[in-house]
């Protein structure tokens, strides 16, 4: 009688089940964060008068493209919205609706005291708090903050990924395109 | 019409002209004490004649328009600050001021003897609720159409208090 | 003095004309462009287009994203909170709108500023005007396309308000200047650094006529573009630098000297052509101005007090003291609660993009009655009117750049 090894069962499923136990595993997650915290991609939508120092902030004394993120211009294609500044009733709407359309994992980056809580226009009549409008991972207080705190504040969401890790959803949403692909 | 002595020549002569053009058409016309601004009050049905004659003077655009509100004695004062490009009038500015109603504010609109004043008026419309007749497109201008209320810069708007926590967009 | 009256009426009615006849041919060949807020072209606005094939046959500027109610807000407050209100909407150049607002107070209440407070608000103001010619000639490049010059634009930007750090602490919003007076002195090495960045800034400006001013892209897409005309321009009431390239040269500095322009040379570089080359040009050539203008101030400015008497009478012995070791002052609290005589006051000043304009009305009380403010990107939205029908579309960046239109500060 011949000594050997018998397969029970098809490759086909074998080789399903090990990626997926393999993309729930340590080596495989740890890969997948460290690229989403170094490719944050912020849209370009400037809400208000901090968009001068998120532009100072791209130049070259201050490069922010170092850590990974550069602003580009299509909502689909990006994954970070950074509030810059006070939200006025308008431009809410169309914040919430540039919001609405990125792809997961996404994350929102409030900088200077008018998106914390209204700042030196508290009282008036036409503005909202960014936390109204969507969930907010990062505050950065200042009027204007430097453009050192906005790349402390890149360096904390790199930090929250990688220690927290992605959300159950968005793995789902990468199980489901493997299984998709290898049917 | 003022008793103080004016330093500036230049300053007497546009007095002696302003006061010969307009005297059927101003109520009244002084300046101030660093005689850079001269002002003209006028009835509003006679708003536009008078708005005719200062362009044949010279004075060619508009560099504000807005309103001042009164509501103690129920009256809304229009407040046009008009200047000139030309090298010898240019350092003057003349505010003219009308007063009216402030249940029903409608007054002549002046493009078609300024056209630099038709963002200016779309603006005091919006804010004063002050209706400006014959204006080509009298609309919103800086204003969302989900503000509740009329009229903001009126004194008696009411900004609806909000606590803390509580959502105030419809999309939450 | 004899008025243009027929003439000016004529050019109305053709331009009226010319905006109507688009509006009549809608139907099947106009598509509605909608160039909003999400859009690396747009600014914080939205841009409504009606195109016809390739050509923009009307234009219809959607502002108010940015609106927030500043003279609503001011009538809540204090006179002197309102100070940093100001210096909001136009954050480029924040240093001439607070001088205008200080200037209109100062007027109401009749205090005199002593010379040295006005030597060193003149040089903050150039500075910051310098700062703000940058950021626009920055964003005329990017939208074009030439990233290079978005690049060297806020990089030597940067020398400019490490400046103004220097001198007061703060890298854009100063809340510098007071009624009476200013805040702070200068630093004994001012003088020497100032003179460095100026010496940098002017071997940079050789630099740059190399890559942006005869770059042969530059020019093909910006000479013969949205020419504005020197009695169009006059009809439609527009300030700064765009009406100085078609001709005028109406610059508030020389008409209504306010501060110490009175005692110092300067030039106004004016052009002919009135296109978006010529904008863009005169901007560099003010940058060469504010360099000359810093210079003779720097070398002029007088000894002294840095705030006046009326004030400084009112310090306690602690204010005494800080002044007198630290020549910075420390505001008697009595300031909070100011209340100027019954009356009214005008100011006009020019800034980085034009004339701004303002007027306090007061009833004796501790907050204005009514606080009138307008800036010159308020009074040159109606170019995007009158100025871009007749243009395709792939000019619309390029004039827009050029008019160096500042959303926020339309909007206030």
């Amino acid at each position: 009688m011949e000594r050997g090894v018998v397969f029970i069962g098809s490759i086909d499923i074998f080789v399903k089940k090990l990626i997926r136990s393999l993309i729930e595993k340590k080596p495989v997650k740890d890969v997948l964060e460290w690229a989403i915290s170094y490719s944050l991609w912020p849209v370009h939508l400037m809400t208000s008068c901090c968009g001068v120092e998120l532009a100072g902030a791209y130049s070259p004394r201050y490069d922010l493209e170092r850590y990974g993120s550069l602003p580009f211009v299509s909502p689909r294609q990006t994954n970070l919205i950074i509030i810059e500044g006070t939200l006025t009733l308008k431009m809410a709407k169309v914040a919430r609706i540039t919001w609405e359309q990125m792809a997961d994992p996404k994350f929102v980056i409030a900088m200077g005291a008018c998106a914390i809580d209204g700042g030196l226009f508290w009282n008036s009549y036409n503005i909202v708090r960014a936390n109204e409008i969507m969930p907010v991972d990062v505050y950065i207080p200042g009027c204007p903050p430097r453009p050192e705190a906005l790349a402390r504040a890149i360096l904390m969401l790199q930090d929250k990924i990688r220690s927290s890790g992605v959300s159950r959803e968005d793995l789902e949403i990468l199980r489901r395109y493997v299984k998709s692909q290898t049917r | 019409m003022s008793q103080v002595s004016i330093k500036d020549p230049d300053l007497n002569n546009l007095l002696n002209i302003l006061n010969e053009e307009l005297k059927d058409l101003a109520t009244k016309i002084y300046i101030d004490k660093t005689e850079r601004v001269v002002y003209i009050e006028v009835a509003k049905e006679k708003i536009l004649d008078l708005a005719k004659k200062m362009l044949h003077l010279g004075f060619d655009h508009v560099k504000s328009v807005s309103a001042v509100d009164y509501p103690q004695e129920k009256k809304i004062e229009l407040m046009i600050h008009v200047g000139s490009y030309l090298r010898v009038i240019r350092k003057y500015t003349i505010i003219i001021r009308s007063m009216l109603e402030r249940d029903n504010p409608r007054v002549s609109s002046l493009t078609s003897v300024w056209p630099s004043a038709e963002f200016h008026e779309r603006e005091t419309w919006e804010m004063f609720g002050v209706y400006f007749e014959g204006h080509p497109d009298l609309r919103r201008l800086l204003l969302p159409e989900e503000l509740e209320g009329k009229w903001p810069m009126r004194k008696d708007f009411r900004i609806a208090t909000r606590k803390a926590g509580e959502a105030e967009a419809p999309w939450k | 003095m004899s008025g243009s009256q027929d003439i000016t009426q004529e050019l109305a009615q053709e331009m009226f004309r010319v905006v109507e006849t688009g509006v009549k041919e809608e139907g099947e060949r106009l598509i509605e462009l909608q160039i909003g807020p999400t859009h690396p072209g747009s600014g914080h606005m939205r841009i409504l287009a009606w195109v016809d094939g390739d050509i923009i046959v009307r234009c219809d500027p959607d502002i108010g994203f940015v609106h927030r109610t500043i003279e609503k807000l001011s009538e809540n407050r204090a006179y002197i909170k309102t100070i940093p209100l100001v210096e909001r909407p136009s954050l480029l150049d924040t240093t001439p709108m607070t001088i205008g607002y200080v200037n209109a107070l100062e007027k109401l209440m009749g205090i005199e500023v002593p010379p040295r407070a006005r030597y060193l608000r003149t040089i903050l103001a150039e500075i910051t005007r310098i700062a703000s010619h940058f950021y626009g000639i920055g964003i005329l490049a990017i939208f074009l396309g030439h990233s290079t010059g978005f690049m060297w634009a806020f990089g030597d930007r940067e020398v400019m308000i490490e400046l103004a750090t220097m001198l007061t602490g703060a890298r854009i919003t100063y809340a510098y200047v007071i009624p009476g007076g200013v805040r702070r002195d200068m630093p004994q090495n001012f003088p020497d650094a100032v003179e460095k960045g100026l010496r940098y800034i002017e071997k940079r400006l050789k630099e740059w006529e190399k890559i942006f001013l005869n770059n042969p892209v530059v020019e093909r897409r910006l000479r013969d573009v949205g020419i504005l005309k020197p009695n169009i321009a006059r009809m439609l009431g527009v300030t700064g630098p765009n009406i100085r390239a078609s001709g005028i040269d109406y610059d508030v500095r020389m008409i209504e000297p306010y501060e110490a322009y009175d005692e110092i040379d300067f030039m106004i570089p004016v052009a002919e052509e009135g296109d978006a080359y010529a904008r863009g040009l005169i901007r560099f050539k003010e940058i060469e101005q504010s360099i000359n203008i810093i210079r003779q101030a720097v070398k002029k400015i007088p000894e002294g007090e840095i705030i006046s008497p009326q004030i400084s009478r009112l310090f306690n012995p602690l204010m005494k003291k800080i002044y007198a070791e630290q020549k910075r002052v420390k505001l008697p609290s009595l300031m909070a609660t100011l209340k100027p005589p019954k009356g009214e006051a005008m100011a006009r000043v020019e800034a980085g993009r034009g004339e701004a304009l303002f007027h306090i009305i007061s009833d004796g009380s501790t907050n204005p009655y009514r606080f009138r403010f307008v800036t010159p990107s308020f009074r040159n939205v109606i170019l995007f009117k009158y100025l871009i029908p007749g243009h395709r579309i792939a000019d619309l960046p390029a004039i827009y750049g050029s008019l160096d239109y500042f959303p926020p500060e339309a909007d206030r």
